[in-house]
């Protein structure tokens, strides 16, 4: 049993924190239950489950730190770890960045658990790999998929006071449906706190779907397109922008976020003015949990706001030397979508490409942003408001900032990866060579 | 360990290095790395617990791993340490077939209860999954060994060497860097320690002892005016050794082209930090290059990793069988390719070996994760497809009956699986030196180092960036470019390769956190090459203004 609820937590931390006796000592307590199955070929390939827990003490003696870590919690592990924490911060060079723990602070009560996700059994998950199984068997298509679920819970105590306390449950489905001749390729992902918004047999039938419709691409000429873009898709180059939303880094003169002559573009607008992104750990599709691994507490925040930069995060250090407020990173990313659905957007293009996901992707130059990767697993040309033909995938050079500012329309707003994204018509994005890859 | 958890490790902000995810274990002080582990007459008898109780449930086979991982790992900014990580991490896995089915289970309760426990779960996960198996098990044979052990032939054990000294040299390095224009260093020393004991009911009772290390840093200089900012990486590599590496030793030292220095198994990081802050400024002003056809000069410290993605991956049978369809992808290199037997995958001087036995290297070990005696096998030779890296479970799907030997797990408790052996284009047999070379190029490109990388799912179409660019022209080096990188497709790439240096030149790249699977398990793996020349490839300019 890994997991503890509040009182039984707050109880282990209290008693390994009797045992301190350093300037001031933080206690992280984790655990989780966590299953998965593995599928290919058509048949099961592997599954596990595992369950850990761990407790993390960090004592200091002034700007010196020493972190130790146990698995066992009776009195004795629990007066070891703090001691061993304390020895190895009296050996540890001086980390002028250090900055003391948080004293108490109120969070929002977190809405990222749900019972039956801690629940799912190894019969569930058995069912989840036949449900992709049976019906791509049935269209000669070969299904591979990854389902994991987890249940887990973290908290923290500190020697200023501090306590906080969270569980939180997610589940987290891929599928790849290959059609046997080896021309086609779907994929569709799924990720919920709540099992059950998880239907297996319509996730698998999106990429069977999928796979059977890209079947004998065909090879056009690489250049800008106007593209629609699914939110996997986006998801995936708004997550590398978002790593690039360091205030320190910006200040320092080494992010795309530098301005010339050592400011940075907090206040500036860097792209369309429908762009609104914002992280809220309470907004029921995508919840989290309420406070960071510093004990900081996470709410609704807006990062761009009509097209404005309005956030940089700030680390405590950082914000201090400013003299400003800490920015926590944010823990979900929710972007402002439109009312139209995917068969709007296609309906609405003359000439386009209909994106179902990117791969590989890799920062070519972090001054600009640019990012390289290529399309995968369900690619098509879009032709007079109509899907007319599966094409051969294209690598791509793009920057999220110029695609952000060649934004077309808005679609409806799905989650993928823990995040709200919506569907994105984007015009002029640059393919710059074509793969032969299904 | 998630990435997100290693950056507080690092004490590094999400805008800092990009590192990818890797192990960690528990905290312990330093000197507890020296502490001896478990005897291994105890751990014979712990692995027997395994192998018996699995055969007592009706398992047709089983092997226990028992395992111990020392890490320690030093970062430092600037003139700061930011952070110093010794950890331990110790159990074991156990993994055995029912009803021709895999099953695993693992456990840090290294007791005969804790253990026998583990292999029920094992057993009792391959029966269950065995009802919707369709494609039963079937092993390559292996010989019992008896008991034998393996060690990394290491000079120095970085466990014998003080923090402080680490400290200091990485201090040093950076000290270095910024008295030569740098704005900014992030440096890091990375050393690993893998006490490995193997058992299985074929008979085989394996100790191996081995070690890794990796110094790198990446030093950015800043023109605050303009707001522009560049970056130059370390030359240095990953290797499977001591800490001996770290001596920079004057007799493994390169000269390259353009006052580059280049490094075989001594690395002088206070000497590559000096010339990284000068070639960091030196790019805030370097010529954007002209896209077009260039012949490419590649520096085996990057053209590692085009062998890595390019010849590497493709070659995974696993990959090539579909069990990786849904992460990593498939491959281009299907099977009725390799079984005609003709197949050019790159030019008649394209020789490309893979080896898990070469001294220096990442992959070397004496025996794999399923007790496999390592080897050295032709993936390439003369430009055709000769072979592909399997384990014991896939090997008889190619129509061999002997393991490659190229089975890991990153730690006792994950599951092992076939992972990618050193793979490396063997140097040229005539003499020929990287001055030659560029004397002979009209018109190209000298790449040195790691840089951008990405290739498509089924390993044609691929993109490269580098760390150092310099211009040739009519067989001279005359100056710097920038914005470079080059696209290319698998099989044409390495058809273009007209020139390979001869041994002399051969250093290996290495990869140290290489991902795969899922849930994803990293590994460490080498490339050697010498430089080689690769002609009318396909160069892109990645300059843009925003």
């Amino acid at each position: 049993m890994a997991i503890y609820t509040k009182e039984e937590a707050k109880k282990i931390l209290e008693k390994a924190l009797s045992f301190s006796k350093a300037d001031t000592c933080e206690i992280n307590l984790t655990g989780s239950n966590s299953g998965n199955i593995r599928y290919a070929r058509n048949s099961v390939s592997t599954s596990g489950y595992s369950s850990n827990q761990t407790l993390v003490v960090q004592s200091s003696y002034g700007k010196k730190s020493g972190t130790a870590t146990i698995d066992e919690f009776d009195d004795a592990s629990l007066e070891k770890v703090v001691r061993r924490a304390e020895e190895l911060a009296k050996l540890s060079p001086e980390n002028p960045e250090f900055m003391e723990p948080l004293g108490p602070q109120t969070y929002d009560e977190s809405i990222s658990f749900n019972e039956a996700t801690s629940n799912v059994s190894p019969e569930y998950r058995a069912e989840v790999a036949k449900s992709s199984i049976d019906p791509a068997a049935a269209k000669d298509v070969t299904a591979a998929g990854y389902f994991n679920d987890s249940d887990s819970f973290s908290a923290m105590m500190n020697s200023k006071g501090l306590f906080a306390y969270n569980r939180s449950t997610n589940t987290d489905f891929t599928v790849t449906m290959r059609t046997n001749d080896g021309t086609g390729s779907g994929w569709v992902s799924r990720d919920f706190n709540d099992i059950s918004k998880f239907d297996a047999a319509e996730a698998s039938r999106v990429a069977i779907d999928k796979a059977v419709m890209s079947r004998e691409a065909k090879a056009i000429e690489p250049g800008k397109y106007t593209v629609i873009l699914e939110p996997a898709a986006a998801s995936d180059l708004l997550q590398n922008m978002f790593r690039s939303f360091d205030a320190r880094s910006a200040d320092e003169g080494r992010s795309f976020m530098s301005a010339p002559d050592g400011a940075n573009k907090l206040g500036q607008k860097i792209v369309d003015e429908r762009v609104t992104i914002w992280t809220d750990p309470l907004h029921p599709d995508v919840p989290t949990a309420t406070w960071n691994g510093e004990g900081q507490p996470l709410q609704k925040r807006m990062f761009i706001e009509n097209g404005v930069v309005k956030n940089l995060a700030y680390s405590r250090f950082w914000a201090d030397k400013k003299g400003l407020d800490p920015v926590p990173f944010p823990s979900n990313g929710i972007m402002a979508g439109g009312d139209a659905s995917l068969e709007d957007l296609i309906k609405s293009t003359k000439k386009g490409i209909l994106v179902t996901r990117l791969w590989y992707i890799r920062s070519v130059d972090p001054q600009t942003l640019l990012y390289t990767g290529l399309t995968r697993d369900g690619t098509f040309y879009i032709e007079n408001g109509q899907i007319k033909y599966p094409v051969k995938n294209f690598r791509f050079n793009e920057s999220p900032i110029i695609m952000l500012n060649n934004l077309e329309t808005l679609g409806k707003q799905v989650r993928i990866d823990g995040n709200l994204i919506p569907y994105m018509k984007i015009r002029d994005f640059t393919f710059t060579s074509l793969s032969d890859a299904v | 360990m998630k990435r997100r958890d290693f950056m507080q490790y690092a004490g590094m902000g999400a805008g800092a290095l990009l590192m990818p995810s890797l192990l960690l274990g528990n905290n312990i002080p330093a000197e507890a790395l020296l502490e001896p582990g478990m005897d291994t007459l105890l751990k014979k008898q712990l692995a027997d617990v395994a192998l018996n109780t699995a055969k007592s449930l009706g398992a047709t086979y089983a092997d226990a791993r028992i395992g111990r991982y020392l890490n320690q790992y030093v970062f430092t900014r600037e003139d700061k340490v930011q952070n110093v990580v010794n950890t331990e991490s110790f159990g074991i896995g156990i993994r055995v077939i029912a009803n021709g089915t895999w099953g695993f289970s693992s456990t840090n309760n290294v007791t005969d209860e804790g253990i026998k426990k583990a292999t029920e779960k094992a057993v009792a996960i391959a029966k269950a999954n065995s009802k919707i198996q369709k494609e039963p098990v079937v092993l390559a044979p292996v010989t019992g060994v008896g008991e034998v052990s393996w060690k990394t032939p290491i000079v120095k054990n970085f466990k014998d060497v003080p923090v402080s000294e680490k400290v200091d040299l990485l201090l040093s390095a950076n000290a270095a860097a910024m008295a030569n224009g740098a704005n900014f260093v992030n440096s890091a020393l990375f050393m690993v320690n893998e006490q490995k004991y193997f058992a299985s009911t074929d008979g085989s009772y394996i100790d191996q002892d081995i070690h890794r290390i990796w110094p790198t840093f990446g030093v950015t200089a800043v023109d605050r005016t303009a707001g522009k900012f560049k970056t130059r990486e370390a030359m240095s590599a990953p290797m499977g050794m001591g800490y001996e590496y770290m001596d920079g030793v004057a007799s493994e030292k390169l000269e390259g082209p353009a006052g580059m220095k280049l490094y075989r198994n001594s690395y002088d990081i206070i000497e590559d930090a000096t010339l990284a802050a000068q070639q960091a400024k030196e790019k805030l002003t370097a010529k954007s290059v002209d896209a077009g056809k260039y012949d490419l000069v590649l520096e085996p410290n990057h053209l590692g990793l085009t062998i890595h993605e390019s010849v590497g991956h493709p070659l995974e049978l696993d990959r090539v069988l579909g069990y990786e369809a849904n992460y990593a992808g498939t491959s281009f290199a299907t099977l009725d390719k390799w079984k005609s037997g003709d197949f050019k995958y790159g030019s008649d001087i394209v020789n490309l070996v893979a080896d898990k036995t070469q001294v220096g290297s990442l992959g070397a070990v004496g025996f794999d994760d399923e007790g496999v005696k390592t080897k050295k096998w032709d993936l390439v030779r003369n430009g055709v497809l000769k072979n592909y890296q399997a384990i014991r479970d896939q090997v008889h799907m190619i129509d061999q009956n002997e393991s490659h030997g190229c089975c890991y797990a990153q730690s006792w408790d994950d599951v092992q699986f076939q992972r990618m052996p050193n793979v490396s284009l063997e140097p040229g047999k005539e003499k020929y030196s990287i001055e030659q070379m560029i004397k002979d190029v009209k018109k190209g490109i000298y790449i040195a180092g790691r840089g951008s990388y990405s290739i498509d799912q089924q390993r044609y179409n691929f993109q490269f960036g580098g760390t150092v660019f310099y211009e040739i022209k009519d067989g001279k080096i005359v100056g710097m470019l920038d914005d470079v990188a080059y696209q290319s497709n698998t099989q044409e790439f390495w058809n273009s390769c007209v020139k390979i240096c001869d041994e002399s030149d051969y250093r290996l790249f290495g990869s140290f956190f290489d991902g795969k699977g899922q849930p994803s398990q990293v590994s460490a793996v080498s490339h050697g090459s010498s430089t080689a020349r690769f002609n009318d490839v396909n160069v892109i300019n990645t300059g843009r203004t925003i």
